[in-house]
């Protein structure tokens, strides 16, 4: 038996959720900075490292007015800040810093203040991919899963389910953009964005941000919150191109993220009381439930169609809602952390009985990169 | 379904990618094979992706195709004039590339995944000559 030698003592969100066009994107790292410092009992002086996506982690430090010994831009889309906290765990063990802030904010929605996004022409994407038609992740994401519903055997109302299982969740959680409860009928039913994709199978478009405190798991305790302890992490990429992946019915990078994050963590699933996969559209939690081995090959469709990922169910998931319904401002891994976070402090909105292990999975790009921790309430493993 | 080829996003070749669109302007679907350990792949780079090494041929594909899967984009787009797919097809020769599908209508009805296919090819702007595919009648 080891023992977990980092923990998050500090996480926060910011004030507001949903459309902030009062803010900058750099003011939303900040305020959920400021809340997730205000978490720990801390302020920012107290910070010796900073790691972001979106915004330089040299823009972060400065606005905040933090000089760090140690700093992690990584920046592989929206499970970066999975990565950051994979990558504090190791800088904090090693003592290239003591106490990291992780950061994200993201001006989605409103953009103000918020870099250009797009594939240069003379790019791989650019040449071979964006001459088509493609119109973000609306019509890339989603290319893969035709062939993954034939292959699988997968029908489109299993996966509209995923959206009625995750609007279960949100109409549990004040904070959630969307509440209303919907059927696998209006989910099929609903505007039709890119076949087989409706609206509702697409996620939100909003404004927020969120922030993380780490610190060595054996001072963890001396601070004001339960410390949610790392047990493991993984992390991996496989193509920025959508049309590249090996197989457009698995992901390569989910597979070799999760497998290192449950063998750091020396878990099987049996042990999982709460999970999270980051959903920008309804197919990835197909994908993750059996790239991480929650199901098997074919079986993830029914399995969330039969509810045993919604509220009441054996493997609670997404239970903020999602990016299906709770908010989705472009990199949602950092909220996706935050409801791990929540639910092993027992303070979730929807709160799932005892979870003492929460798995929080994320993917970057278009199935490009993916990054998982494994949480926990103790700090043995 | 239309395509205003004057609206088309036009790609840049870079000095790994120009024998690729030197073929298609000559009605070539160009790949590369390595010559040690005989993989072919997609998209260009100067070494084989599955072994390293830097001893290259480029070769001619057959254009024979099969749809892998696709999306009908229902969202507007300056080069098309209604809901549009956009294709994963897989070549022949084993590598997978994104296109448009041309000479069938954009339906769930009518893609139907694994249906043969065959390139076609289209110019954009003044340099560029985009692959694209259209239904292959399969001769019994």
């Amino acid at each position: 038996m080891s023992r977990a030698a980092v923990a998050i003592v500090g996480a926060a969100e910011t004030t507001e959720l949903g459309r902030i066009p009062h803010m900058s994107q750099i003011q939303l790292h900040a305020d959920a900075a400021l809340n997730a410092l205000a978490d720990a009992g801390l302020s920012p002086t107290d910070i010796d490292g900073v790691a972001t996506a979106g915004e330089s982690p040299t823009g972060v430090a400065h606005y905040l007015g933090i000089t760090p010994s140690w700093v992690d831009g990584t920046a592989v889309g929206g499970c970066s800040f999975m990565l950051h906290v994979r990558h504090a765990v190791a800088a904090i063990e090693a003592g290239l810093c003591r106490c990291v802030l992780i950061t994200h904010g993201e001006s989605g929605r409103s953009n103000v203040g918020r870099a250009g996004r797009g594939s240069a022409a003379s790019s791989l994407q650019g040449q071979f991919e964006s001459p088509f038609g493609g119109m973000g992740p609306t019509t890339t994401f989603t290319l893969p899963v035709l062939r993954f519903l034939k292959e699988t055997g997968t029908t489109l109302a299993e996966m509209a389910s995923v959206a009625v299982s995750q609007r279960q969740w949100a109409g549990k959680n004040p904070r959630a953009s969307l509440k209303t409860p919907i059927t696998v009928d209006e989910v099929l039913n609903d505007r039709m964005i890119a076949y087989p994709f409706t609206r509702a199978q697409c996620c939100l478009v909003t404004d927020g941000g969120g922030a993380l405190v780490l610190v060595a798991a054996d001072r963890a305790e001396d601070f004001p919150q339960k410390p949610v302890y790392i047990l493991g992490t993984g992390e991996s990429t496989e193509t920025p191109m959508i049309s590249q992946m090996a197989d457009l019915t698995s992901s390569g990078a989910f597979k070799v993220s999760g497998a290192r994050a449950f063998a750091e963590a020396g878990i099987d699933h049996e042990a999982v009381d709460h999970l999270m996969i980051y959903d920008a559209f309804a197919h990835l939690p197909l994908y993750g439930l059996e790239d991480l081995g929650f199901c098997g090959r074919g079986e993830a469709g029914a399995f969330i169609a039969e509810g045993n990922t919604s509220p009441g169910g054996r493997l609670p998931m997404n239970t903020n809602g999602g990016g299906l319904s709770y908010m989705h401002s472009g990199m949602y891994g950092m909220y996706a952390l935050q409801e791990s976070v929540r639910q092993v402090r027992g303070r979730a909105a929807a709160q799932v009985n005892d979870v003492e292990i929460s798995v929080c999975h994320g993917v970057g790009g278009m199935f490009a990169a993916s990054g998982t921790v494994i949480m926990g309430s103790s700090a043995a493993r | 379904m239309q395509i205003d080829f004057t609206q088309v996003p036009v790609p840049i070749p870079t000095p790994e990618t120009e024998h690729f669109w030197a073929g298609t302007r000559v009605g070539e679907l160009r790949l590369q094979k390595c010559k040690d350990c005989q993989s072919t792949y997609f998209p260009p780079r100067p070494f084989c992706p599955a072994c390293a090494s830097r001893s290259i041929d480029i070769i001619c594909a057959s254009g024979r195709a099969s749809l892998a899967s696709y999306v009908i984009n229902q969202r507007s787009h300056p080069a098309f004039d209604g809901p549009y797919a956009i294709a994963l097809v897989t070549l022949e020769e084993g590598v997978r590339m994104m296109s448009n599908l041309l000479n069938v209508e954009q339906t769930p009805d009518a893609l139907i995944l694994d249906m043969p296919l065959q390139v076609t090819f289209q110019p954009v702007g003044e340099e560029i000559v985009l692959p694209y595919f259209e239904p292959r009648v399969v001769r019994s």
